[in-house]
């Protein structure tokens, strides 16, 4: 991961986007970016949009209207290769894991090493064993995805995001269905992923403790009026939003 | 405090409703249209008084609840002050955040015409859904014929293994049961020209141009079709489908061609296998239940089996077995995301594979007698 002078363009933008399910309107008119190396946080009430929102920044889902651009590239202007590339620079943490449950977990990490990368067979079993002891998993290579817990499940998903050393990683509710010890070990390896690989990081989450102990940027969906009603540090936001919506959010309901 | 009763009661006392008796689960409920008919007709506020209230439960809170939902459209006010602890609370509970507009979804009954219109529309859909399928299907054909789909070979192999030698069990139980009972069949007829000696001929053609690529196809539609749109479904559902596709992998190569390959190489090597097990259990009542000479039959059997025949049950099954792969592999892909969708899933998999065999089978026979 190189520096970038301050005149680089935001490594992801996203302008008057627009989302909808057929001719349901889920949100529209979103329009921030996300700098080099945040720890960008995606909130709002359940059921407003933010895992739709990732599945937009992710090119799963085309938008209505509007674009996100990837530095200077428009993800969804360009041709198939240039999405192929953006990509091979993107690390996804599905809600559910999403690994494949017919592979074992160093399978599994060594799928996109094998469809990218010229390693020969030995260097990828020894990239995916790395890949699975960054995240604590070491010597778990030929479990399969069923015969481990939740949330080491969750973490061997994470190797798998990581095969590619991404520039950016996408979480999906991260700590949903983890205790809270796991989920404060998962932060901390967030944290410390952005801090050794240099990743920009964007995170859909509602846990309240994650946002203000890990996010650093920030923007709030709001279900009812459709559209982001707030946006930046989480930890500012909260005593310093002028919607009270996002104040109350911040707080619990306790305002 | 009256004395405690079995029965729940609700009076009605000018504008007051007296309440008194156990209000539980478990007993009777009590009438309230009294009750409901006095808030309508009066003004002023409604006092609800306990007058010996026993044990109660979420009932009591239902029938409060009622009183709430009458006096509001009566638009009068509800005193409660006067009932146990914990049932204003409750009540206010219930209240505190209002239904949300929009969700309650009032089933409307439907004309028969916007049914119609419904049906077509979702037909429609399911065309334009399986046409997109095919052409997509068509696509990573293409990237496979220029050596640049990407699967895994080893995938290729484990579908091959649980679509061919796992499914011969049942392929030759079938094949042999159906081979004799189109010999019992033949016999009747034939016994009446003194002709038994044509069973051989009868089952020979049958199972080959015939019965071995029908049930054989069959067989995979039940055992084959369904466990793809089984494990593609639940792989949509685990969201695993999502993690090749921002991959960049197309998951019509990495999951649907080896599925697909698997089907096509296997079900002509069925299909063989079908027709010579059902020849054997044509032969075995021919031989020994109406004694045709086991060197007749065999002669009889093959004489009259040209390889043109032979090809076009290879040409049928070999159709069916790509029909299946593609109707289990798109009900799997096309799959909702809950259990339930899963096993519909499965099963429109098996339907539309049976519907689609019979269908070509119709159509090659009509274009293999012209």
């Amino acid at each position: 991961m190189t520096d970038s002078s301050p005149k680089s363009p935001p490594p992801l933008r996203v302008e008057e986007l627009e989302m909808r399910y057929g001719s349901f309107l889920i949100q529209s008119d979103l329009t921030f970016h996300i700098n080099r190396q945040d720890i960008f946080i995606i909130m709002g009430g359940s059921g407003c949009g933010k895992s739709t929102l990732l599945k937009h920044l992710i090119g799963l889902v085309r938008p209505a209207k509007g674009s996100v651009y990837y530095g200077e590239t428009d993800y969804w202007g360009g041709e198939e290769a240039s999405r192929q590339a953006i990509m091979q620079n993107i690390g996804i943490l599905y809600q559910q894991g999403a690994l494949w449950s017919s592979l074992t977990l160093a399978e599994n990490v060594a799928v996109p090493l094998k469809e990218y990368s010229d390693l020969g067979a030995a260097e990828i079993r020894e990239q995916a064993s790395y890949k699975l002891s960054l995240v604590g998993l070491a010597g778990f290579d030929d479990f399969y995805p069923s015969e481990i817990s939740g949330g080491m499940r969750k973490r061997a998903a994470l190797a798998r995001a990581l095969a590619l050393d991404p520039e950016f990683l996408f979480f999906d509710e991260p700590s949903a269905g983890l205790d809270p010890v796991s989920a404060k070990l998962l932060d901390d390896l967030i944290l410390e992923l952005r801090d050794t690989l240099g990743a920009t990081i964007a995170i859909v989450t509602h846990e309240l403790a994650s946002i203000f102990a890990i996010g650093n940027n920030s923007v709030f969906l709001d279900a009812e009026t459709k559209t982001m009603i707030a946006q930046g540090d989480p930890k500012h936001l909260r005593d310093h939003c002028p919607d009270p919506k996002v104040r109350t959010f911040l707080h619990r309901g306790e305002l | 405090m009256a004395v405690e009763e079995q029965q729940p009661r609700v009076n009605v006392s000018g504008e007051e409703i007296h309440l008194s008796g156990p209000f539980l689960l478990s007993t009777e409920r009590p009438d309230l249209e009294p009750a409901a008919r006095a808030i309508q007709s009066g003004s002023g506020s409604v006092v609800i008084k306990d007058m010996g209230i026993g044990e109660w439960d979420s009932t009591l809170m239902t029938i409060v609840m009622r009183f709430h939902e009458e006096a509001v459209r009566a638009g009068r006010e509800l005193n409660l002050r006067n009932l146990p602890q914990g049932v204003q609370r409750l009540r206010d509970l219930a209240l505190a955040i209002p239904p949300r507009k929009g969700a309650e979804r009032k089933e409307k009954r439907k004309g028969m015409l916007e049914s119609i219109g419904l049906h077509a529309q979702t037909n429609w859909k399911e065309t334009i859904g399986f046409i997109s399928f095919l052409g997509e299907v068509a696509q990573s054909l293409g990237r496979l014929v220029r050596g640049k789909a990407r699967f895994r070979a080893h995938d290729v192999w484990l579908q091959i293994e649980s679509c061919g030698p796992q499914a011969l069990g049942i392929v030759s139980l079938i094949s042999v049961l159906v081979g004799a009972i189109l010999a019992f069949v033949g016999a009747v007829q034939l016994g009446m020209f003194n002709a038994e000696v044509y069973v051989a001929n009868l089952v020979g053609l049958g199972m080959v141009m015939e019965m071995g690529a029908l049930m054989t196809g069959i067989i995979l539609a039940g055992r084959t079709g369904a466990a793809f749109a089984a494990q593609l479904g639940t792989m949509q559902v685990n969201e695993e489908i999502d993690a090749l596709q921002t991959l960049g992998i197309p998951p019509m190569d990495y999951l649907v061609m080896p599925r697909m390959i698997a089907l096509a190489v296997m079900t002509p090597l069925l299909v063989i296998y079908a027709n010579t097990l059902g020849i054997l259990g044509g032969a075995t009542v021919g031989i020994l239940m109406l004694d045709i000479p086991a060197q007749v039959f065999f002669i009889k059997t093959f004489e009259m089996m040209t390889g043109w025949l032979c090809l076009q049950g290879l040409i049928k099954g070999c159709t069916f077995g790509i029909l299946v792969a593609i109707a289990g592999c798109m009900r799997g892909m096309n799959c909702g995301r809950s259990a339930s969708a899963v096993g519909q899933a499965a099963t429109s998999a098996v339907v539309s594979s049976l519907i689609m065999i019979v269908v070509a089978d119709t159509i090659w026979t009509l274009v293999f007698m012209i």
